[in-house]
């Protein structure tokens, strides 16, 4: 909560201001989120993203980034480290540029725990590419302002609505940059999507951050054994590239919607969105989109189990809604108990105990 | 002597023109050589809060908000950043499309004023600016319970901060709520004067100017607004400060007490004289400076113009009565006010 409430400060008084967060972290900020899209703040924050408890858990998933996806925040993702280093560059000029708060998505662990090598930029180019921050509202005894007046249903509407309009704005703006980074660093990063090998794939990922190294790896094995495949990685979630998307998507046939997080009684959101896309802005018909969930509190996401997605996708079995690797009998086994015994007790212990990482004496 | 008798008898022997006291250490300005008159009182005040708002009739959190801003103001050469937790403060001075603060200010959420503050804090710092200070305000609700760990955290960093919290014992914006502030047997909307205990419980809350103490932060300090010269002058003191300081106002709020508008002055005064509101300063942790009660009157007499406490009067109550006596005695004898 102060992390971020310091940070609000801070832009509001006219300083380029960063910040780190994760989970339960960002949880405890959420107020805050959304006070410093409201705001129109540009600040920069990495979100190293990690599962949300209970049970409590530190690994890896999208489900903090997802539980703001509505807080007014541009959302990017990275691949990897090296992305990392170029897109937290391009999100304060982005930031800057809408005065928008960014945040910038790294897997956690994954990403944010692992020792790589990477090209720092020079420190001039840096500055060739992002001018120096001139704020659009600034707290100055100069020229005094009322920062964060409260709106009736007068003007509402109106401010809310040109926040919807400047993610819009962004759209063009993110790819504009990403082409700018390009031509001064010679790398490609950022930018709104990223497809590989799917000018002529029959069947497509879609995914976010560092699984998309992983399925680029089972891809090369696969393209090789004779497979049509690609992936359509997602580098901005917010603002939704909705076009972008189904420029991509306009001639497949089976799209894989994978995502490390999903919402409880309705599914998985990047799956209902990549939809809803699909749908409203490109009306695309005879696509079957299946919504695959997996990677979850940091569960190990491997090759053979996303092949095993392929191989089913390919013979026309894969499921509309697919849980990877899920331990279908210790679903079982705890539905049981619930239906037998009243008092069956916590849920997380009770799997535990299943799974022989409890012990066993404590068995009731 | 303490300190507020010496700044008393300093104005009295150097004063050319005589003046009457009124019973208590305020002085009518007019009486007053212009060099000892209040911020207040002067053409040149900065008016951070001006005219056209929208609080109540008899605010007392208006006028103490604008009697410290002012002073700030001037002490710093109007070098003032403000931010506001949400509150009474907040609403009345800026619904849209109108803002009634002329400095530079800025409002963002109920809980986090402090963390808010700090940050344009290090900003200043980060740029160089050694001459804006920050003012963090919110009422009691915003500060003893929504944004106490924030304020925790700007005490234990000691970042360069004052804080001021309008204390008028409650959620007055949000319909009259008991807050961790409320005085105990008072009726708010949640502590209704029925059953056994009727009104807020007693020995329960916090009292934060003694929280801020403990953190041994360089300045602690509460003023009521009926004192003027009093207030003025510790906004004064907490500006020589730097790092994180705490002032505390006792702002009477018709609306929530049931008093009479025109009565805010006089009841934040007997609040004050019957030693429930006690002042005084302290600096690193230890008492300084305490402000004498003059007359003191009875509990009875200050409960009784408020609503709030008409309960506590009835004979059946006479143990809250009792308690409440028992409340200003502490008090006395905590803060040396005799």
């Amino acid at each position: 909560m102060w992390n971020l409430s310091f940070c609000i400060g801070s832009s509001a008084a006219g300083a380029r201001t960063y910040t780190a967060t994760a989970s339960q972290g960002l949880l405890y900020m959420m107020e805050a989120v959304y006070n410093a899209s409201g705001l129109g703040l540009p600040i920069v924050m990495t979100l190293g993203n990690r599962a949300i408890g209970a049970p409590i858990n530190i690994w890896n998933d999208h489900s903090d980034a997802m539980s703001v996806r509505d807080a007014g925040w541009i959302q990017l993702f990275v691949e990897s480290n090296q992305q990392a280093v170029d897109v937290h560059n391009q999100a304060f000029k982005l930031a800057e540029a809408l005065s928008l708060p960014v945040m910038v998505n790294m897997d956690g662990f994954i990403l944010t725990h692992a020792i790589t090598r990477v090209d720092l930029p020079e420190q001039e180019l840096v500055d060739q590419f992002l001018p120096s921050f001139v704020p659009r509202q600034k707290l100055d005894t100069h020229s005094p302002l009322s920062i964060g007046a409260m709106v009736g249903p007068d003007a509402f509407t109106e401010v809310r609505y040109l926040a919807h309009h400047k993610q819009k704005e962004a759209l063009t703006i993110i790819e504009q940059q990403a082409e700018e980074f390009a031509q001064m660093f010679g790398r490609d990063s950022g930018g709104l999507v990223k497809s590989y090998f799917t000018e002529d794939a029959d069947i497509v990922f879609v995914a976010m951050g560092s699984v998309v190294g992983t399925l680029q790896d089972l891809i090369n094995d696969l393209r090789s054994e004779g497979y049509s495949v690609g992936i359509l990685s997602l580098r901005s979630f917010r603002p939704f590239p909705a076009n972008a998307i189904c420029n991509v998507l306009k001639n497949v046939k089976q799209v894989i919607v994978f995502e490390k997080s999903f919402a409880v009684g309705m599914g998985g959101i990047l799956a209902s969105e990549i939809h809803m896309a699909t749908q409203r802005y490109a009306d695309i018909q005879d696509m079957k989109i299946s919504s695959v969930i997996g990677g979850l509190g940091g569960r190990t996401i491997t090759k053979k189990s996303l092949r095993k997605i392929v191989e089913h996708a390919k013979n026309g079995q894969l499921d509309s809604e697919v849980f990877m690797d899920l331990e279908g009998s210790t679903v079982v086994r705890e539905l049981k108990r619930q239906q037998h015994e009243q008092t069956s007790g916590p849920v997380a212990e009770n799997i535990l105990r299943d799974m022989g990482v409890v012990s066993a004496s404590k068995t009731h | 002597m303490t300190e507020t008798e010496m700044s008393a008898q300093l104005i009295s022997q150097q004063q050319t023109v005589k003046f009457y006291q009124t019973g208590t250490f305020t002085v009518g300005n007019r009486l007053l050589d212009k060099e000892f008159r209040t911020v207040q009182a002067t053409q040149e005040r900065s008016n951070s809060i001006d005219s056209g708002h929208r609080a109540c009739q008899g605010c007392g959190q208006a006028l103490g908000a604008r009697y410290a801003l002012d002073t700030a103001m001037r002490v710093t050469g109007d070098k003032i950043i403000a931010a506001n937790a949400t509150g009474c403060l907040e609403v009345f001075t800026t619904p849209y499309p109108e803002t009634a603060w002329s400095i530079p200010w800025l409002h963002s959420l109920f809980g986090n004023v402090a963390s808010v503050a700090a940050g344009i804090s290090a900003s200043l710092k980060a740029k160089g600016d050694n001459e804006t200070r920050v003012i963090a305000q919110g009422g009691d609700g915003g500060t003893t319970d929504i944004g106490f760990a924030c304020l925790s955290g700007l005490f234990d960093r000691n970042d360069d901060v004052l804080y001021i919290c309008y204390d008028n014992g409650g959620y007055m914006n949000t319909g009259v709520q008991r807050s961790s502030a409320t005085p105990g047997g008072a009726r708010t909307s949640t502590t209704m004067p029925v059953g056994e205990h009727p009104g807020s419980s007693f020995n329960t809350g916090k009292y934060l100017p003694g929280i801020a103490m403990a953190h041994e932060i360089p300045y602690v300090a509460t003023a009521s607004v009926h004192d003027l010269h009093d207030l003025e002058r510790k906004v004064e003191k907490a500006m020589s400060f730097r790092g994180a300081r705490y002032l505390q106002i006792n702002v009477p709020c018709p609306l929530g007490w049931g008093s009479e508008p025109s009565q805010t002055i006089k009841l934040a005064r007997m609040g004050v004289e019957s030693g429930l509101v006690p002042l005084f300063e302290a600096e690193y942790g230890e008492l300084t400076n305490s402000t004498k009660i003059r007359y003191q009157i009875p509990v009875e007499d200050y409960l009784k113009s408020q609503r709030r406490f008409a309960h506590v009067l009835k004979p059946a109550n006479v143990e809250q009565l009792e308690t409440i006596r028992t409340l200003a005695e502490k008090n006395i004898r905590r803060y040396h006010l005799l």
